[in-house]
Parts: structure tokens; sequence; C-alpha cells
């Protein structure tokens, strides 16, 4: 029932600690190198390492293919919404100065950012996630032989 | 000013161990051992950049190329066979001629190359130059990076996010994420 047990428990540990470091990648990417397409990948890395370890069909509970899909849109329409709201707020296509009144601090710029890379780190994932499960999905489990 | 630079024995000691991995993925006919080195090529190159200070292109190599496209080419692998048919001799002298010319002029070009670091060249010099003194006062964000991505490119990035989005779409299309059928049915 349980083979290769210390995969089982070490991918257990770090698959929080992989997410964490993701969404860190993504927030903090104003400070440091990093941002919504990294922490995307990592993110769905994440869950690639438990879709091998527990098996394919336990990940798609996890992350179901409907939610996959919903995201990929939604991060593009997260980005886009952002341009068009700089727009409706009466300046050009993501120009996101507008998006608050400080502009001393450029906080409208850091929100803007945000959500951007919001989108792209939704879009990234979901597409990574989509072209994992439509190839591993074809193919049968990895044997015990091979491991 | 003429004390050696010991950063470049790191420069160089990482260039020969992606030679000797490129060198040793070409002979190799075992594709999970070759895939397997694609990872450490990428990796290897990561921590490239890392030391010519590219950090943000290293940490993008080390998420995509070593870890998304390693699984990627892992769960292919499974579909197909796990040896690599051998080539014929002929090929391998017509790709080695390819790689030989283009090597050839790549080496040519290095003597116009600017200097690494050089404050005057042509990237360092125009925009990118603009971008550096202003963003602090724009954008106000320690990351240029980041700011050039985000905000002076934006709507760059937002084609580079549809490229993305219509990859997936593409391969959602054509395979199907859940296709219904149990897998395992055809075999």
């Amino acid at each position: 029932m349980t083979p290769h047990l210390v995969l089982r428990v070490v991918s257990k540990l770090l698959i929080p600690l992989i997410v964490v470091f993701g969404l860190y990648v993504h927030f903090h990417g104003d400070y440091s190198p990093g941002g919504g397409f990294q922490a995307g990948v990592i993110v769905a890395a994440a869950v690639i390492l438990y879709a091998l370890i527990f098996g394919i069909d336990s990940a798609k509970r996890a992350v179901p293919t409907w939610f996959v899909k919903f995201m990929a849109a939604l991060g593009v329409l997260l980005f886009g919404g952002t341009g068009v709201a700089s727009l409706i707020l009466g300046a050009n296509f993501l120009d996101y100065d507008v998006l608050h009144p400080d502009l001393a601090h450029h906080t409208g710029q850091h929100i803007g950012i945000i959500l951007v890379e919001l989108g792209v780190l939704s879009t990234v994932f979901s597409v990574m996630m989509a072209i994992f499960y439509a190839f591993a999905g074809r193919a049968p489990d990895i044997p015990e032989g091979e491991w | 000013m003429t004390e050696f630079d010991w950063t470049q024995l790191l420069d160089y000691a990482l260039m020969g161990m992606l030679l000797a991995v490129g060198i040793a993925i070409v002979r190799l006919r075992n594709l999970f051992a070759a895939v397997m080195l694609m990872g450490v090529y990428s990796l290897l190159s990561a921590a490239w950049f890392v030391t010519l200070d590219a950090v943000d292109v290293a940490f993008t190599e080390a998420a995509v190329g070593a870890g998304i496209s390693t699984v990627l080419m892992l769960a292919a692998m499974l579909l197909t066979a796990r040896e690599a048919e051998p080539v014929k001799a002929i090929r391998h002298w017509a790709a080695l001629i390819v790689v030989s010319v283009a090597g050839a002029a790549l080496f040519y070009a290095v003597g116009d190359m600017p200097v690494y670091g050089d404050p005057n060249s042509p990237a360092n010099s125009y925009v990118g130059m603009a971008y550096i003194t202003s963003t602090p006062n724009e954008i106000a964000i320690p990351n240029v990076v980041t700011a050039v991505l985000a905000s002076y490119r934006g709507f760059d990035t937002f084609g580079e996010t549809v490229v993305i989005f219509a990859a997936g779409l593409g391969v959602m299309l054509l395979l199907g994420l859940n296709s219904g059928k149990k897998k395992g049915d055809e075999e």
C-alpha cells in the first residue's frame, strides 16, 4: 500500500514549503528576483511533485481540471482587466498610476504590478498544470521497476 | 588593476562542466539519462547566470529548464521507448558541420561584443539606462527587472501571458485534460 515511504514523507514535508516559497517569490517580486512567472512555475512544480509521488488521480482531486481551465482564463482576464481599469479611470492602458491616489509613494504602481503579476502567476501555473495533465494523463503510471 | 580575478575561474569551471554535460547528452543512447543530464545542464546554466548577476534569468532557468521541462520530458518518455535509435554516421557529420560553422561565426562575433558590464554598451546606454535612472522616481520599487517587466513593458508582458494562455489552450484542445477514458485502455 505504501511503496516509496521515504519519498512520500519527504514530499509531504516539502510541498507546503515549495508552495509558500512560490508565493514569497510572487509577493516579494518587487524587492527581490522573481515575479509571477517564476512563482507560477514553482507552485506548478509543487503540484507536479505531488502528482509524481501520489499519482495523477490524487493530483486531479487536489487541483481539478476545471480549476486549471478557470484559472488560466482568469489570469489573462486579471491582467487585461487591470489595463481596462486604468483605461476607465482616465489613463492609458496598463498605466497604473491612476489606480491609487497616493502618487507620492507610487502606490498605484505597486498595486498594478502585484495585480498584473497575479494574473501571470495564475495563467502560468494553470498552463503548466494543463500541459502536465495532458501529457502525463496519457501514460500509464510509472511501473514499479522503473523507479 | 592587474590583480587576478578569481571569479573567472568559476566561469571557466561552469563552462567546462556545461561542455562536458553537452557532449555526454549527445553521446548517450539512454533517454532517461539524457533527460536527467539536460536538467543538470539547465541547473549549471542557471548557476552561470547567477555569476553574471542575471538572477531573474537564473531563477527562470532553474524553475523552467531544470524543473518543469525535465518532468514534461519524463512524461513524454513514458509514452515512447527508453533507448534512442542509432543514427547513421552521415547525419552526424552533417550536424557537426552545421554546429562548427555556427560556432565559428559566433566566435568571430565575440570580438565585436562589448566588455561585460560596459556602461557604454548599446544594451546599457539608451533605454536600459533610462529605466535604471527613472525607476526609483517613477515606480519606486527596488527590483528594476520587475518594474520594466510589469510596468514599463506591461503591454509586452500581457502579450506573453496571452501567448502562454494560447499555448495551454492549444494543448487542452488537442490532447484534452480529462478524456473520460480510463488510462491504459488502449494497451
